[in-house]
């Protein structure tokens, strides 16, 4: 037996020991998914097994290094080891800012210190990461953003405001951009720096979405003091370390693409709704509708599928991560758009047991937000043309 | 298997590049069309071609040919989209080895697929008897008499049909219009009696033909598979001729494309390059963005034809529905991004949104196959 069929066989027979049977069903949108952190209500016991379970072996970060607490996986192990879970249908034992976006910055910029004080407890689900990037004066123009950290010696203090902090009040500390340096360039000013949620000064407020919920804060900075060893690289060149994690973040956005919309496809929904008569959907135009987005949808899954194969296959452009981070939101969005119209009267249902809760109508409009969160459509269309097409 | 192309595909890629670039670039087409060119392509350069072995890509090495596959000869039709070449690569060298291969006896196969091979036959399909496509509405006529068949009706916007050699004809020995039943396809000769061939003047100025059968007596060894039964395999070189038809159509918005990127890089107007009006920078960008899905499906597609995947036929629907929708889109904003230029006939835009509207129409538009997708898929 090969190392790796001895590996698959040795996960195989962990993951069925120690996947608890609650874990092996699907999650149930956004609110069952298991965050971690200190403040964290977990859904149930199994829950929080399953997390502590996998974080123990470093499989909620597989490939990060052993050192750091993570798995330690090579690309082969960590496929296997994807595989293995999805033959069960396990549920990912952790979702978290951490393990998304400052671990991987911190691994590749972090001093030694950073990545040994803040890496292990991430692999493990105790500390949950929110990111204070954006503020009320820079949306799309970031790099103009104004929150300062004066310079006190040993540490900075903090001064200014945040928003759109995902799930900042449940969070235990912040990545967040400063202005260390007022006097230089608009990007060269900029400092990575971590803090404490808990430390004084620090107040997240729920912002109230369309969608009825309220999954971003804004939080606002008042005297926080900053150890200047929380400086993530060097002070005032946070600003590549940043964009790093905003290619990361439109990754993910891309890449998780479409809203888990349930077990039904479009025209699955469509049909059992509109009814099929002689074999074709009733209302021809919403059934060209739904076509075209099914056609469109089947393009963009091949197209994420090459992207990836290329990378592998070292053969790919790069930069890709705009485009599909453009097309995937926008396709999400129509996709939406069509299940609303084929819901009718019933899609404008915002409670009620019957109606799940106001799920379509919620998500609907959730879903408006995916073309602006992580870089506005037009940005990444100009991203696009200056970085790929070369039009200035 | 991973979406991308193997080193031989790559190679290949490569050399149909440089060999179109050289023998068949688009003034090759200006100079067929400017001189009022009957056979809408040049003898020598299809010689050129079969030389290089590109007649017997898809022909199995038992009889003669190469077996590179679909996503090899993918590669050589997305370079004719880019330069606009005509030669019966389409007709002959996919359409009929497809057709024959698919349906043909073991005879059949040895004597017409060799021939292919070595580019000594070309072949056109006869489908369509109405404007739009309908494979199972056929109606023309097969009855069998004596020891063949005897054929009536008519066709049209048959690909090369006013030149080649062997028409591959559907026709109906039973049941009526609207049945997959019934169904057979005869290889005929396109000079036997009773054929009557019209050539049509297209916009494309492709050599496109209607072409009548009036009492036309065939053997019965010109009945390519079983009687009555043809309509999967018409249905298998439909779909084979959509993917291929999807690859140029692929060359077709990528050229577009990079000649327009290139004009937005040069022109200037209000004293700055127009590439730098972000108007036109966003529509650029959202264009290349649909490119790259085209190539995805593209590419797709001609695998599963390789592997002999079951979803082939929804997978030529979706590429040629998406195929119509970008090259309709790149054309479209190819001319507009021209401005006045890409209006002139001098300029060489034009060529490509005539070429793109006829490879569109043949065998089912956007229309048709978003229907067709959508059916195969139980809506």
């Amino acid at each position: 037996m090969s190392d790796l069929q001895a590996f698959r066989q040795q996960t195989r027979d962990w993951l069925e020991e120690n996947c608890p049977p609650s874990m092996r069903e699907p999650v149930k949108g956004g609110e069952s998914m298991c965050w971690g952190g200190r403040n964290f209500t977990f859904e149930s016991k199994e829950q929080q097994q399953w997390m502590e379970r996998m974080g123990a072996k470093g499989w909620t970060a597989p490939d990060w290094p052993t050192e750091y607490g993570g798995g330690g996986l090579n690309k082969a192990e960590h496929k296997i080891l994807r595989e293995e879970m999805s033959r069960l249908n396990a549920r990912s034992p952790l979702d978290s800012f951490g393990i998304w976006m400052i671990g991987p910055a911190l691994l590749k910029f972090g001093s030694e210190a950073l990545k040994q004080q803040h890496l292990p407890p991430i692999v493990r689900g105790e500390i949950r990461w929110c990111q204070g990037y954006s503020e009320p004066g820079a949306g799309s123009d970031l790099a103009g953003l104004q929150s300062k950290g004066e310079d006190r010696g040993d540490h900075f203090i903090a001064n200014g405001q945040k928003v759109w902090t995902s799930y900042g009040d449940k969070a235990d500390w912040m990545f967040c951009l400063l202005r260390t340096d007022s006097e230089a360039k608009k990007q060269m000013g900029i400092s990575l720096v971590l803090f404490d949620m808990l430390t004084p000064g620090v107040t997240p407020k729920p912002i109230k979405l369309i969608s009825g919920s309220s999954p971003f804060c804004e939080t606002f900075l008042d005297d926080v003091r900053v150890e200047k060893d929380q400086v993530v690289g060097e002070v005032n060149q946070g600003w590549t370390i940043a964009k790093y994690l905003l290619t990361h973040e439109r990754e993910m956005i891309g890449g998780m693409g479409m809203t888990d919309a349930g077990a039904e496809t479009l025209s699955q929904t469509a049909v059992r709704v509109m009814g099929v008569e002689q074999g074709r959907m009733n209302n021809p135009i919403l059934r060209a509708e739904v076509a075209k987005w099914e056609i469109d949808g089947a393009c963009f899954g091949l197209t994420a599928e090459r992207v990836t194969d290329e990378v592998k296959a070292g053969s790919g452009v790069g930069a890709t991560s705009a485009m599909l981070k453009y097309y995937g939101t926008e396709l999400n969005k129509r996709r939406f758009e069509t299940l609303l119209k084929i819901q009718g009267s019933d899609g404008m249902v915002w409670d009620g047991e019957a109606a799940n809760n106001g799920w379509l109508p919620r998500t609907w409009l959730r879903t408006k937000g995916n073309s602006i969160e992580g870089g506005t459509s037009e940005v990444q269309l100009n991203v696009i043309a200056k970085n790929i097409l070369g039009l200035g | 298997m991973a979406l991308v192309l193997n080193e031989e595909q790559q190679m290949l890629k490569e050399s149909a590049e440089g060999f179109l670039a050289e023998f068949a670039p688009l003034g090759e087409l200006r100079k067929q069309r400017d001189a009022g060119s009957q056979t809408g392509y040049a003898d020598n350069l299809w010689r050129q071609m079969a030389d290089m072995g590109w007649a017997a890509i898809l022909v199995p090495e038992e009889y003669g040919g190469l077996e590179f596959g679909h996503v090899g000869m993918g590669q050589i039709v997305e370079q004719t989209g880019r330069t606009l070449t005509a030669s019966p690569l389409f007709a002959t060298a996919v359409l009929g080895v497809t057709a024959i291969n698919t349906a043909g006896s073991e005879a059949q196969k040895t004597e017409l697929l060799g021939a292919i091979a070595s580019g000594e036959i070309t072949t056109a399909l006869a489908v369509d008897e109405k404007i739009h496509h309908a494979p199972t509405q056929i109606s023309m006529t097969a009855d069998k008499q004596g020891g063949g068949y005897v054929l009536n009706g008519a066709k049209r916007f048959v690909a090369d049909g006013s030149k080649a050699d062997k028409l591959i004809v559907a026709a109906r020995t039973a049941g009526e219009a609207g049945n997959m039943n019934g169904i057979s396809l005869f290889v005929v000769d396109r000079t036997a009696s009773g054929v009557e061939v019209e050539r049509t003047e297209m916009t494309d100025t492709r050599n496109y033909a209607n072409i009548s059968f009036n009492n036309v007596e065939v053997a019965e060894a010109a009945l390519l598979g079983e009687e009555g039964k043809g309509f999967k395999a018409l249905n298998a070189t439909l779909d084979a001729g959509n993917i291929y038809l999807a690859a140029e159509l692929l060359g077709i918005a990528q050229e577009t494309f990079d000649v327009t990127l290139q004009y937005l890089k040069e022109r200037k107007q209000f004293g700055v390059l127009i590439g730098s009006f972000q108007a036109l920078q966003h529509r650029a960008a959202h264009w290349w963005s649909e490119v790259e899905l085209c190539k995805s499906v593209v590419l797709k597609a001609l695998q599963a034809m390789d592997e002999g995947d079951k979803k082939s036929s929804a997978l030529a629907s979706i590429a040629k529905a998406k195929l119509c929708e970008v090259a309709e889109l790149a054309t479209n904003e190819a001319i507009q991004m021209h401005g006045g230029i890409g209006m002139t006939d001098e300029y060489d835009i034009g060529f490509f949104i005539k070429r793109a509207r006829s490879a569109q129409i043949m065998f089912g538009d956007n229309s048709y196959h978003t229907d067709r997708f959508a059916l195969l898929s139980g809506y």
